[in-house]
């Protein structure tokens, strides 16, 4: 608590507001103390005087000094202010609060009413308020304080509620502990921070609004003044004396500032600072060292089917303390028709390197290449209006989340149309008819009629569908799929590997498919590459990755699934020890900590992706040596 | 799968009517509380209206005729239905102090309070959601930390400050000092520049700052990189893909905003001495003329409620899923 107090106070717009709330409470209760007498001092042979040295802001139609009546002012302007502010409170907390203690049907009634008066601006209220307790400054308080209510009800109510559904207090009432009882001693002492912070903030805006209403004439009555009142008596003269309206003009303005600011700041303060995600993953410097480049790699020139080519590719993001390299020289290629699967844990870095394949890294990030090209095209190279017609229309991307990923706001006919008429020059007309064929063809029934609707009217795997559909609006080469079946049902997953797998099969479509599912992996891929920390470690045919897996950390991938022969008395294979994020990468191999087979050079050198046989290739220092017997992994995990 | 689509078809249709209904009730009920607090007021007021409006030294015949006049001595329940008739047939009584009728003053000084509405609200949001928008883009995650700061206090300040205040300095500084503007009353165009620019700033600025954070937020969503996905060219991005899901968040805030705006030319009308409802309803509250102030009320209200209307109206189109989301 006084660490997040005093947290409010050092940041630099904290500190002002706080030295501005305490100067403005100074001069509240100084100001009649020093200059009460002076202020009230008649001079009639000096009345309406410009602003001199003796009067800096001159004189009124009494000859009293405009400076120090305005000084003076502060104690009653804000002292109105805090009594108004006080009332919206306590009426405020009554009225949100009786939803909670009286039950289901009065409770309803009163949050209705509550609704329906805070459509209705607070100058509104307070005029209808002014109305009806008349003009004067007793009047005022009650029409601001009664106008600030609704807004502080309503406020109290969405606390109360927040806190009501907590376990504690669904435990508390499930005991027996009477409604006033549950209020005073679960809910109230929960939302009173909020509650104060808002109440600062309203006290500036009380004042100001107690201004307005003095300065109508409806507020503070002569021979009693505040700021509006001088500030109405100022206006009247501001043809001849200016500084008669400015001087109360700045005070209110000064004070009503002071406390808004504070009340913002603290709120600022007291919540939880808005930070980057990537912040926390990246606490570390990547190692200073720089990586190995990727050795082994024949010096192959691209054969004519080759439809993507990587090499080196670096991903890196501003950190804390410097860059983070969060894909760390990943090489390999695509050829025609062929599925790629890349697999690999959370923060493995297999997303980042799909989002960087397809130039989507947001735009904070780095990403850097020796070689980055889709059909011959150099990925790297500026963005031009040729280029984007080739990534939108040969590039396709599904993305994990179908229910994120379209625009809520626009109907899906028209957002997969746009393909065509920004890319392909069809007309509107043309681009929906191409659509709903698309559609049709990742089979939406009824493709016409569904066209039309929104996304929040599709289920998720059609949602899916359609992605994919949209992704078919041109002749992709290549669709990259980042985790396409991880936010499904089990029972929709199916139909989205089918469809991608037919269109693979039709069109000769090359495809990038992200998983952390080594099953599905291995059923839809020809290939798989296998990452960690950042870096491909080993990349083997997908027939392959029961029996030929020579990276221990593949190996362990394969072994954490179950299959029919898993003896399941035993305890599920598990991977020992946490994956390293590529952040904190050693200087040698990332797996080491956790690689039963491990050695002082694997712990001092990276090994370099080298190629066994054929394309299979793989980073290790001892590749496809057998690891300790399984029964030691287990009890390994089981004295975790 | 046919069976999913022979169904959503027909209830296709049915939330909008839903919607219709629901939006018209909530209409209806807040009307009837909203009139019935104007005639509830005059009953609220301490002591006798007529006594106060007439003052002490008035005779006792004239304050009873005119308490027969306005139908004061009836019963509350007459009184009340009396006022409902008046309403549904445009009489909303009569004035105390010039015995005109209240329509009619109404009628006379709704278009200036009207016209400065508007143009306030058109001027903060042609304003404020490019403003808005631009900022967002700046502002974007990784981008412009300097640019965020600097537009976050601006606008936070200059939302602080309240209209009237910025009446009186504007007055002062284009009026009097450079005497580049009338400073009262809406007889030119150049008129309009002040007052309109009092009122429409504060809510400007905070518009500006909602639609910022909107763009933020929403240009790290999901179908904004579907959106970049299809390559896209940026202004189709931002303005086609980002910004209507950014409004609609903004819109939400901006009726509040707009509705406030209709009550805060009470004040600003009277800083300019603009012939609107706001300068009469002042001058009739501190001559007691009831009838007038209660008009007045009513006005503004439904001026509020309709401004609400419309608002939801153009959020249901602009973001369908919010007619079904509240139920």
């Amino acid at each position: 608590m006084q660490g997040r107090w005093s947290r409010v106070v050092r940041t630099p717009l904290g500190l002002t507001a706080t030295a501005l709330v305490v100067l403005v409470l100074a001069l509240a209760c100084l100001g009649p103390v020093l200059w009460g007498t002076g202020a009230d001092a008649v001079n009639t042979d000096d009345i309406l005087a410009l602003p001199s040295a003796e009067h800096w802001a001159g004189t009124d139609n009494l000859g009293r000094d405009i400076l120090l009546r305005s000084l003076v002012a502060a104690r009653p302007s804000i002292l109105l202010a805090l009594v108004a502010i006080v009332i919206s409170v306590v009426i405020g907390l009554l009225l949100g609060a009786a939803p909670f203690v009286l039950g289901r049907r009065t409770g309803r009634l009163v949050s209705a009413a509550v609704n329906i008066a805070v459509a209705f601006p607070g100058i509104l209220l307070a005029l209808f308020f002014a109305v009806v307790f008349g003009a004067g400054a007793t009047g005022a308080v009650l029409a601001i304080g009664l106008s600030g209510a609704p807004a502080f009800a309503r406020l109290t109510q969405t606390l109360v509620a927040g806190i009501a559904a907590r376990d504690y207090v669904a435990a508390a009432r499930i005991a027996g502990v009477g409604r006033f009882r549950v209020l005073f001693r679960h809910v109230l002492p929960n939302i009173a921070e909020p509650l104060v912070v808002n109440a600062t903030i309203g006290a500036g805006s009380a004042l100001l609004s107690f201004t307005g209403l003095s300065f109508l004439g409806l507020g503070v009555q002569s021979p009693s003044y505040d700021w509006g009142r001088l500030l109405y008596d100022g206006i009247g003269a501001i043809y001849v004396n200016a500084a008669a309206a400015l001087a109360p003009g700045a005070a209110v303005l000064l004070a009503g500032l002071a406390f808004n600011l504070f009340g913002e700041s603290v709120a600022k303060g007291l919540g939880i600072p808005a930070g980057f995600g990537l912040r926390a993953l990246a606490t570390t410097r990547a190692a200073a060292v720089p990586e190995p480049a990727v050795h082994g790699e024949e010096d192959h020139e691209p054969s004519d089917d080759v439809v993507l080519d990587v090499r080196d590719l670096e991903v890196t993001f501003p950190g804390p303390t410097g860059p983070v390299r969060l894909v760390r020289g990943v090489s390999f290629e695509v050829r025609r028709g062929e599925a790629v699967g890349v697999v690999g844990e959370s923060g493995s870095g297999k997303s980042l390197t799909a989002l960087a394949i397809t130039r989507l890294v947001a735009d904070h990030g780095r990403v850097d290449a020796a070689r980055l090209d889709l059909l011959g095209h150099d990925l790297l190279a500026p963005d031009t209006a040729v280029r984007r017609r080739l990534l939108g229309t040969s590039l396709a991307m599904v993305f994990q989340d179908p229910m994120t990923s379209f625009n809520p706001t626009r109907r899906i006919g028209a957002q997969l149309a746009e393909v065509a008429t920004h890319h392909q020059g069809k007309t509107r007309r043309e681009a929906m008819a191409r659509a709903v064929d698309r559609l049709a063809a990742v089979r939406i029934p009824d493709a016409e009629a569904r066209a039309r609707q929104y996304p929040h009217e599709f289920s998720g795997g059609m949602r899916q569908r359609a992605m994919i559909g949209m992704g078919l609006m041109g002749k992709p080469a290549l669709i990259v799929a980042d985790e396409p079946t991880t936010a499904l049902d089990v029972t929709v997953q199916q139909q989205v590997l089918d469809l991608l797998a037919a269109i693979r099969e039709a069109d000769d479509v090359a495809l990038v498919l992200i998983s952390h599912d080594v099953t599905v992996v291995g059923e839809v891929c020809d290939r798989v590459l296998v990452m960690y920390a950042g870096r491909v470690v080993e990349d083997l045919p997908a027939a392959g990755l029961a029996t030929a897996a020579q990276h221990p950390y593949t190996r362990a991938l394969v072994e954490a699934v179950p299959d029919m022969a898993t003896d399941l008395t035993r305890p599920l294979a598990t991977i020992p020890g946490r994956p390293v994020g590529p952040a904190d990468a050693p200087p040698g191999c990332a797996y080491a900590d956790r690689c039963p087979l491990a050695d002082a050079r694997c712990r001092a050198e990276d090994p370099p992706l080298v190629a066994t046989e054929g394309r299979h290739r793989v980073a290790c220092w001892h590749p496809g040596e057998p690891v300790r017997p399984t029964e030691d992994l287990f009890e390994t995990v089981e004295s975790l | 799968m046919a069976v999913n689509v022979t169904v959503t078809s027909p209830t296709a249709a049915r939330p909008w009517a839903r919607f219709g209904v629901r939006r018209l009730g909530r209409l209806l009920v807040s009307l009837w509380v909203l009139v019935t607090a104007s005639f509830a007021m005059i009953h609220l007021i301490p002591g006798d209206p007529v006594r106060g409006a007439l003052g002490p030294t008035a005779p006792m015949d004239l304050v009873e005729a005119r308490r027969h006049a306005l139908g004061l001595d009836d019963p509350l329940v007459t009184q009340y239905l009396h006022y409902l008739e008046g309403l549904l047939t445009g009489d909303l009584g009569t004035s105390i102090s010039s015995q005109l009728p209240v329509s009619d003053i109404v009628a006379q000084r709704l278009p200036a309070t009207l016209s400065l509405a508007v143009l306030a609200f058109l001027a903060a949001v042609v304003v404020a959601i490019p403003l808005g928008v631009a900022m967002g883009v700046l502002t974007r995650r990784g981008h412009g930390r300097r640019t965020e700061l600097a537009f976050t206090t601006t606008s936070v300040v200059v939302a602080t400050v309240p209209d009237f205040l910025i009446g009186v300095a504007l007055i002062y500084v284009f009026g009097i000092r450079l005497e580049w503007f009338p400073v009262a009353g809406n007889e030119t165009a150049s008129a309009y520049l002040l007052p309109v620019f009092s009122l429409a700033i504060g809510p400007a600025a905070i518009l500006a700052r909602i639609v910022r954070v909107e763009m933020v937020g929403v240009l790290e969503a999901d179908f904004v990189r579907t959106a970049r996905a299809k390559r896209l060219p940026a202004r189709t991005v931002y303005l086609g893909h980002a910004l209507p899901n950014a409004v609609t968040a903004a819109l939400t805030l901006g009726g509040l905003l707009l509705s406030a705006m209709v009550a805060g030319t009470v004040l600003v009308e009277n800083v300019f001495a603009w012939p609107g409802l706001g300068s009469t309803i002042v001058q009739s509250i501190l001559t007691k003329d009831y009838p007038v102030v209660q008009a007045i009320v009513l006005v503004y209200g439904v001026g509020v409620l309709v401004t609400n209307l419309v608002v939801d109206i153009a959020l249901a189109l602009l973001d369908p899923r919010s007619t079904i989301r509240e139920d």
